[in-house]
């Protein structure tokens, strides 16, 4: 049986979800930039150190960023070209960060480098490992962490099961979805692939089920192969959360501060598991990825196969340019997304989409004091108590908040999106884990 | 400087449902419509007068208190309204005007604005209102107009006692055989219509369902306070009940009188002063239903509701602290 139903979690949220304006748009490839800016910066950990100067000639799939230590991984020029300059540039994280920018020579030639690997099922899941972290690959729903790194649980803990993420649950994203419904087999092929690196034998690929047409098409791919299971998920924001993804998908539940590795799971990204399928079976690095632009602000919402460091400016281009003047873009969805202060940031690793909000939909509201009424409680996926997280923050009770499970909470965004007295509970919640984090930083 | 608009940075996240205070507060004054209005219909004029009255002085007491302490004017988000027409509804048809703007003063001066204002009060206003009154002026506060010949038929046309002051009062008269079943009480028809002697908004039944109803399908309020209030009532009568009938009032009967149906649905229900855990609702809800019988049954006053409500909103604090959701990943410990 390829196809089972989810068992669901606590708490949850349905707000709308606009997936309507792209999830039918086939993924359009953008043609070669003539520029990029590609970070060092793409990933969760120590950014890459520049290997190149002004001046030198790179090649697509070129490494032009070494990993710096275990938790961090390489980046590569997603064009062939000459370095024009290493220097700092926006960034979507929201300040200006070391990149590399590279002028294309319009010819797009792989790097040396870069082998086909006909031989790729007999690889050993250390060799496996090893090529994922050269090959640049980080997680691709958007915390972007490396992907190796998951792969490596120490020896004491035993994984028996992969779990694949094409939840999507964030609103307006589509990129997952069109993935799954236009290259199944890499997907599942690369999830395979991680797999054979963790030795499971069992996989399950969690799509929530406002996605039929993926979920049957994953399904009927996923049919020859033994041990994959597509589980389909009743949507309910944040199912695509990793502890709540594995909760829904095996029923398991990863403990307080503790990772998926503890339950003796590893979660990865449906465009990460074809990321590492592009790695692994053909040796080119992580280099493109697609990206929902979206939002009522832009007049032809889509999805776009594109390059790492590609301006966003590109992309709007591709999306028929801007409908109305716009009033706040957003990387990622709007529930956990980050705002940017400029329209012309690079697409990362991590990016898995771009929202255009025009002014008449940026709201901004005025806290008003708690009045108790639960809402927040009964939504928070992680049970807590944001109603109390929120006030212990705003008086500076950082202690009592962290006694209070502050550092559990996910940041999903459910308690603000239903409190009535619109208070930030987010904002508030990260203000109080900044404090906690620099006090346990400063005792370590 | 370019007369191009600036982008706006914010924290996620960057969607809202729509709720709002001023939005919970109007959809609970809707739903206590039915029943005002059914008050308005059996006892005329005097109950339109006393709900105007109440929630005029409750605004205007607001206001005043704002101002006063320098907080922001939030006049029409509805609280103070809402606060003005729970205490009207709290109140005889017949209550002096003076009576009923003392009410909404210290409902609002001193069971809102002295503990910090919206959301930060222990007790529900309107009932820290109804309660100073019912102690300071009770001769006031427990003469109850019958309602209008139009529906109350054989119930005195003057003043009438409710079902339950009929109750006490034979249980305090040292007979030597006391047997409540032998009362005049009116009908159960009577009881779900609101004809017969009561605060202005407690005694239509029907009414009340009807907005409590609505209140539950607007997603406002949840089922566990009321539930368990009403659930809780009604098994504790019941088992009192069947111990001895003639000393002891059906279950049914005890549901259906008093401000039961309100308090379950209106004012227990109140987000500030009640727990903020399904939980800890359901605590809430079942020491509201107990204490309540309590005191009609073992206690001095024929009412017991508003003292119960009022006594579990002290207890709140207290249940939020213990009654907390189950945090997820707190996995049991093996072996």
């Amino acid at each position: 049986m390829q196809l089972i139903k989810g068992k669901g979690f606590k708490g949850g949220v349905h707000p709308p979800d606009g997936k309507e304006l792209s999830n039918a748009k086939a993924v359009a490839t953008l043609p070669v930039p003539e520029k990029v800016t590609i970070p060092l910066s793409q990933h969760i950990g120590a950014p890459a150190e520049s290997l190149v100067k002004v001046g030198d000639a790179v090649k697509k799939g070129q490494k032009i960023g070494e990993a710096k230590g275990f938790v961090s991984v390489p980046v590569h020029a997603s064009i062939s070209g000459k370095v024009t300059a290493v220097a700092g540039f926006p960034h979507p994280a929201g300040k200006n960060l070391p990149a590399i920018q590279i002028e294309s020579d319009g010819l797009d030639e792989w790097s040396a480098d870069v082998k086909e690997n006909p031989g790729y099922k007999n690889l050993s899941p250390e060799e496996i490992k090893s090529i994922i972290q050269g090959a640049g690959i980080v997680g691709m729903g958007g915390a972007a962490f490396p992907t190796h790194v998951k792969l490596s649980p120490p020896a004491n803990k035993k994984i028996d099961t992969l779990i694949i993420n094409g939840a999507e649950c964030e609103p307006y994203l589509t990129a997952d979805h069109r993935l799954m419904l236009e290259e199944p087999n890499r997907v599942i092929d690369g999830a395979s692939i991680i797999a054979r690196a963790l030795s499971v034998s069992n996989i399950l690929i969690g799509i929530e089920d406002n996605k039929p047409d993926a979920i049957k098409t994953m399904a009927d791919a996923a049919r020859p192969y033994e041990g994959v299971r597509v589980v389909s998920l009743k949507v309910m924001y944040p199912q695509g959360g990793e502890k709540q993804l594995i909760k829904a998908v095996s029923g398991k539940e990863v403990p307080s501060g503790g990772l998926p590795m503890d339950v003796g799971v590893v979660v990865q990204n449906v465009a990460t598991a074809a990321a590492v399928y592009d790695a692994v079976r053909f040796g080119r690095p992580l280099i493109e990825r697609i990206v929902t632009i979206s939002g009522s602000g832009v007049n032809n919402p889509g999805n776009f196969r594109v390059r790492t460091g590609t301006s966003s400016l590109k992309l709007i281009e591709a999306a028929g340019g801007f409908k109305s003047e716009i009033g706040k873009v957003i990387s990622g969805g709007p529930m956990m997304g980050m705002t940017q202060y400029t329209l012309d940031v690079p697409v990362t690793k991590g990016m898995s989409g771009l929202l255009f909000l025009p002014q008449n939909e940026v709201k901004s509201y005025a806290s008003e004091a708690c009045i108790r009424c639960g809402r927040c409680v009964a939504v928070c996926p992680m049970g807590l108590l944001p109603n109390m997280l929120g006030i212990y923050a705003e008086l500076d009770r950082f202690d009592q908040a962290e006694k209070a499970n502050l550092m559990d909470c996910i940041e999903c965004g459910s308690c603000a999106y239903v409190c009535p007295s619109k208070r930030p509970l987010v904002h508030l919640i990260r203000y109080a884990k900044a404090d906690v984090m620099a006090r346990r930083k400063k005792a370590a | 400087m370019s007369d191009e608009k600036l982008l706006t940075l914010s924290s996620s996240p960057h969607i809202k449902d729509g709720s709002s205070i001023p939005g919970v507060m109007h959809t609970v004054i809707m739903a206590l419509l039915p029943g005002a209005a059914m008050g308005v219909y059996l006892f005329g004029f005097p109950a339109l007068l006393t709900i105007i009255i109440a929630i005029a002085s409750s605004v205007a007491f607001e206001a005043w208190m704002q101002w006063v302490m320098g907080r922001r004017i939030t006049v029409f988000d509805g609280s103070a309204i809402l606060t003005g027409l729970l205490l009207a509804m709290n109140l005889p048809s017949s209550s002096p005007w003076w009576l009923t703007i003392i009410g909404s003063m210290v409902a609002i001066i001193v069971g809102k604005h002295l503990y910090g204002g919206l959301g930060q009060n222990i007790f529900n206003p309107a009932l820290v209102a109804r309660v100073f009154l019912l102690i300071s002026w009770p001769v006031q506060m427990t003469s109850f107009p019958a309602p209008s010949a139009l529906f109350a038929k054989g119930v005195d046309a003057v003043a009438s006692a409710t079902p339950l002051t009929t109750i006490k009062m034979e249980l305090m008269s040292h007979k030597a055989n006391i047997d409540i079943t032998q009362l005049p009480q009116p009908s159960t028809f009577d009881l779900l219509l609101g004809a017969h002697g009561g605060s202005l908004g407690e005694v239509s039944i029907i009414a009340l369902l009807i907005g409590g109803l609505y209140l539950l399908y607007k997603r406002i309020i949840t089922w566990h306070i009321p539930v368990s209030f009403i659930g809780t009532a009604l098994i504790f009568s019941a088992i009192m009940w069947f111990v001895d009938p003639a000393k002891y009032a059906n279950p049914v009967f005890h549901i259906m009188t008093g401000g039961l149906i309100l308090g379950a649905f209106f004012m227990a229900t109140d987000y500030v002063t009640s727990p903020v855990t399904n939980k800890g609702m359901l605590i809430f809800g079942a020491g509201c239903g107990f204490l309540t019988i309590v005191i009609r049954l073992f206690g001095g006053y024929p009412e017991g509701v508003s003292f119960a409500i009022l006594l579990m909103n002290l207890a709140t604090p207290l249940i939020d602290k213990l009654v907390t959701p189950s945090k997820f990943g707190e996995v049991k410990a093996n072996g």
